[in-house]
């Protein structure tokens, strides 16, 4: 007790050193916590900026408004508008309509260029010639007139617009010249290329690799949504019915244990080797039609099912044994209790595990891969019902996944378009799940 | 399409069947209820089942043997023709792609005795689909027509219902298994075939991926996908432990619940997006950041990097997309040590880190080393990140700069390619599933060992 005296005179109110130290150390802890949090609320941010920062622009396109001068010599030569005569002109023929068009178009507008009308008519997309042909197929009786319409601009000109595109980018292109470019500003100034929002990107189909500026994701759209429609179909009532047996019925022998690690396993099983079973079985044996997305939503069935077997057993087991006891006690069987009397009440729970389970399928890729959703340009949409589950197609996250692949980044703004709806899908699935936990939520 | 309209038939004869079953119960009870057995709505539902079970079991089975059946046949059609150039799986595939065009409406033109066997086997196909079709009608009628004849108000229905109710829902959670089976089946016959092409040491010791698009001289050892995959999922755990730990952390031990209420879903949101727009995010935005700082061009000098496309692009991606599988699992195991235990450390005077550190950290580590091997095996199993970030070449290199590539982009590369089915160069593509099956199934099962195991402490 002696010693106490060796030690320094010191108030409580002070912290010695080491105290210091100690506090200094539990400060720096608390705030590698806060970094933590902070570096990955950081990446969500930054993967959210790059999102809409890349993606919103492919919901604007650039439009051209041009007279055409639907000469009857070159489209009609015959008169009689007959339309197998019609058809028989092509869009080369329409290319050259289209190159006088922009030529008094812009002689119109009081622009002068010593441009040729060959490179000025890059400023119109490839498809512009297709696009008015589609319009006097349809409505012959244009032949003749001098018709305004609009013309998608070309990619190089739209990415200009947007500012992806600058004169120093095109100075290595052959797509367009930079001196285009000057003839584009005074176009814009004049009020004829104009950038407005673009439906076709919602609704339309996917184009070939050389024109970005017309491809859309509607037909992949479609493709997911049969899908999604084969995976309700086919994984609600199974999961159901599955976690009925394993929650209400099954007895505890080696049988059932095995189901049970089976599907805590097969949740854990990579979705890619779920792609390779759906390639051997249901291709390769069963000789299921490639691409198709009947194929590619029993694939994501069996990726989903383990997910809303275990959210439906979730939702099972929540429901008081009261229930069940009540309804055996006035002379039920037991398949009358679960299924009069357990099931409506777990309902709400199991939608919301359904719902949940979907928006995952909704955005998975790789085993879409394997069953060749991918590579197989979804240009128009299928033609009956039949053909939008057994037609090959294409679905949302393979469709942005082939567009990311092209060599043209100007495809890149329309992966992340795609992206930025996919993600309004999950949002929205996400919305209603938690509004189906809300709306039904019960205090037993 | 004949199957659609077979199967609406059948379901029309058994809604037929139900109100069939349902009146004849009651005619027979003299139209009052309690002289029944069972409440008259399972003696329809008796009868339905009788109409739909049995034909619906036919077509299952009809349309499983069907296809076997059709290649025998077109087998002994090109008889010599298989035997002589000895790929008969070859000459088959050539058989359904024509067969398929006849089915489509089209002419074909080829000849000789491929397009015989073609001929052959659209018709036997036509005329099997509707044998198919007439006999599940038949049989429906006539399950209907004997349980209708059995139907009387003795007759115990809901005992029988209620046994094929329950035969549903057994053959419901069977499908787990058949799932499981399938995989492995699929995975284990393709890969015995791939064995008998190509040398089993070679596959699992070959230090060279170098797969030959004709198929001579290809070199197909896993290692270097292996070690690829290794590296990458290495390098995601790098990011996503500390992250995830210690945000699991400041979470669980001093975060306010207004903090938590707001920091906890965020976090999740982020295994929420769907891994394209991660495989995006590291192929548009992370790869060129990178090669902005490492390229011989890039702003810090060093010339380590020579594409976009790297082992530490997909790594870096990965770990944020898998930050949220250790920081839940994490916290609810953190959460779920007892307070006494911090309670009794604060009391001796220990700071909070102090406690966290040698008293919470200690007592949660199996289930934090469970949380981690779950997303070691979330990040090996990865698909889109790695096909679209850290590139194509099977390098073994220990620069993380380099591109390299992985099990799962190879198993895509390998079977999107245009390789035949039955070459060894598409076959890796099963043995390589395989491989990734064992490696995640092994590492899920001690992982989920461990959690369970550490939780059944406090209980």
């Amino acid at each position: 007790m002696t010693d106490m005296n060796t030690t320094p005179k010191q108030s409580l109110l002070a912290p010695d050193a080491r105290t210091k130290k100690r506090n200094a150390a539990e400060a720096r802890f608390r705030a590698y916590g806060i970094g933590a949090l902070l570096i990955a609320m950081g990446f969500l941010i930054a993967l959210m900026w790059s999102i809409f920062g890349n993606g919103i622009g492919a919901f604007t396109q650039t439009f051209v408004k041009i007279q055409v001068p639907l000469e009857e010599s070159v489209l009609d030569p015959n008169g009689n508008r007959e339309p197998a005569d019609l058809a028989r002109a092509t869009t080369l023929r329409y290319g050259s309509l289209l190159q006088g068009a922009m030529a008094s178009t812009l002689e119109r507008e009081g622009i002068t260029t010593d441009m040729e009308p060959a490179a000025l008519a890059q400023i119109l997309s490839s498809s512009a010639a297709a696009e008015v042909r589609n319009r006097v197929l349809a409505e012959p009786s244009l032949i003749g007139q001098t018709v305004e319409l609009e013309v998608l601009a070309s990619s190089r000109v739209d990415g200009y617009m947007k500012g992806r595109v600058s004169r120093e980018s095109l100075a290595r292109d052959r797509n367009l010249s930079p001196a285009a470019l000057n003839v584009v500003d005074q176009m814009r100034d004049a009020g004829v290329i104009e950038r407005r929002f673009n439906w076709n990107f919602i609704f339309g189909s996917d184009a070939s690799d050389q024109r970005p500026e017309q491809a859309g994701i509607g037909v992949s759209m479609l493709g997911s949504l049969a899908m999604m429609l084969v995976v309700l179909a086919l994984s609600l009532p199974i999961g159901v019915a599955a976690s009925i047996y394993l929650e209400e019925f099954a007895p505890q022998n080696r049988f059932t244990d095995l189901i049970e690690v089976n599907i805590s396993n097969l949740a854990a099983v990579p979705s890619i080797v779920f792609g390779i079973l759906g390639l051997a079985v249901f291709i390769q044996i069963m000789h299921l039609p490639q691409s198709a997305p009947v194929v590619g939503g029993l694939v994501l069935t069996l990726m989903t099912l383990p997910t809303i077997i275990i959210s439906t057993r979730a939702a099972l087991k929540a429901v008081p044994p009261s229930i069940r006891d009540a309804a055996l006690g006035i002379g039920a069987s037991r398949m009358q209790a679960v299924f009069h009397h357990v099931l409506p009440l777990a309902m709400p729970g199991i939608l919301t595990g359904t719902i949940l389970g979907l928006a995952q399928a909704l955005g998975e890729t790789a085993p879409l891969l394997l069953i060749g959703m991918v590579g197989f340009i979804a240009s128009n949409y299928p033609g009956s019902v039949d053909a939008a589950f057994n037609a090959p197609n294409s679905a949302m996250p393979a469709q942005i996944y082939e567009w990311a692949k092209r060599a043209d980044p100007a495809f890149y703004e329309r992966a992340w378009g795609g992206i930025i709806l996919l993600l309004v899908f999950l949002l929205l699935m996400n919305f209603l799940a938690v509004l189906l936990r809300r709306r039904f939520e019960r205090k037993w | 399409m004949p199957l659609l309209w077979t199967l609406i038939v059948i379901l029309a004869i058994a809604a037929i069947g139900y109100w069939l079953g349902r009146s004849r119960a009651m005619q027979s009870a003299g139209h009052s209820t309690r002289a029944l057995h069972s409440l008259p709505g399972y003696y329809g539902w008796n009868v339905a089942i009788w109409a739909m079970a049995p034909a619906f079991l036919l077509i299952l089975v009809w349309l499983v043997i069907q296809p076997a059946y059709v290649n025998h046949i077109a087998l002994q059609a090109l008889g010599d023709a298989a035997q002589n150039s000895g790929s008969a799986s070859l000459l088959l595939a050539d058989v359904h792609r024509m067969a398929d065009q006849l089915a489509a409406g089209s002419a074909i033109s080829a000849e000789g005795p491929t397009a015989a066997a073609a001929q052959l086997s659209f018709a036997a196909n036509t005329a099997g689909r509707m044998w198919m079709s007439i006999a599940a009608i038949a049989l429906a009628l006539a399950g209907t027509a004997y349980a209708w004849s059995r139907t009387n108000a003795q007759f115990r229905a809901r005992p029988r219902v209620e046994a094929a109710v329950r035969t549903l829902l057994i053959a419901s959670a069977s499908i787990a298994i058949l799932t499981t089976v399938g995989i492995v089946v699929a995975l284990i016959f393709n890969t015995i075939a791939f064995f008998q092409a190509y040398p089993a040491l070679d596959f699992f010791f070959g230090l060279t991926w170098s797969p030959s698009a004709g198929g001579v001289n290809s070199r197909l050892g896993i290692l270097p996908l292996l070690w690829g995959t290794l590296y990458i999922s290495f390098i995601a755990l790098l990011v996503a432990v500390p992250l995830g730990l210690f945000s699991a952390i400041y979470l669980s031990e001093y975060a306010s619940p207004r903090i938590r209420a707001i920091g906890k879903p965020m976090l999740e949101v982020l295994a929420g997006i769907p891994s394209i727009v991660y495989g995006l995010f590291a192929l548009i935005v992370v790869g060129p950041l990178l090669m902005s700082w490492f390229s011989p061009t890039g702003m810090l000098g060093l010339g380590w990097m020579r594409g976009g496309t790297a082992v530490i692009t997909a790594g870096v991606v990965m770990g944020i997309m898998i930050i949220p599988f250790v920081s839940s699992l994490s916290d609810d195991i953190i959460n779920a040590v007892p307070q006494s235990l911090r309670d009794g450390s604060l009391g001796l005077g220990a700071t909070r880190s102090e406690t966290i550190r040698q008293v919470v950290l200690p007592a949660a580590l199996p289930g934090i080393a469970g949380a981690i091997l779950l997303a070691a095996s979330r990040a090996i199993g990865e698909t889109m990140i790695v096909v679209m970030g850290a590139g194509a070449a099977g390098v073994l290199s220990l620069n993380p700069f380099d591109a390299m590539t992985t099990v799962t982009a190879k198993i895509v590369s390998q079977l999107t390619g245009d390789a035949d089915f039955s070459s060894p160069e598409a076959l890796v593509a099963f043995s390589l599933g395989m491989t990734l099956f064992v490696i995640t199934l092994g590492l899920n099962v001690l992982a989920m060992a461990i959690v369970r195991k550490y939780r059944e402490q406090y209980e």
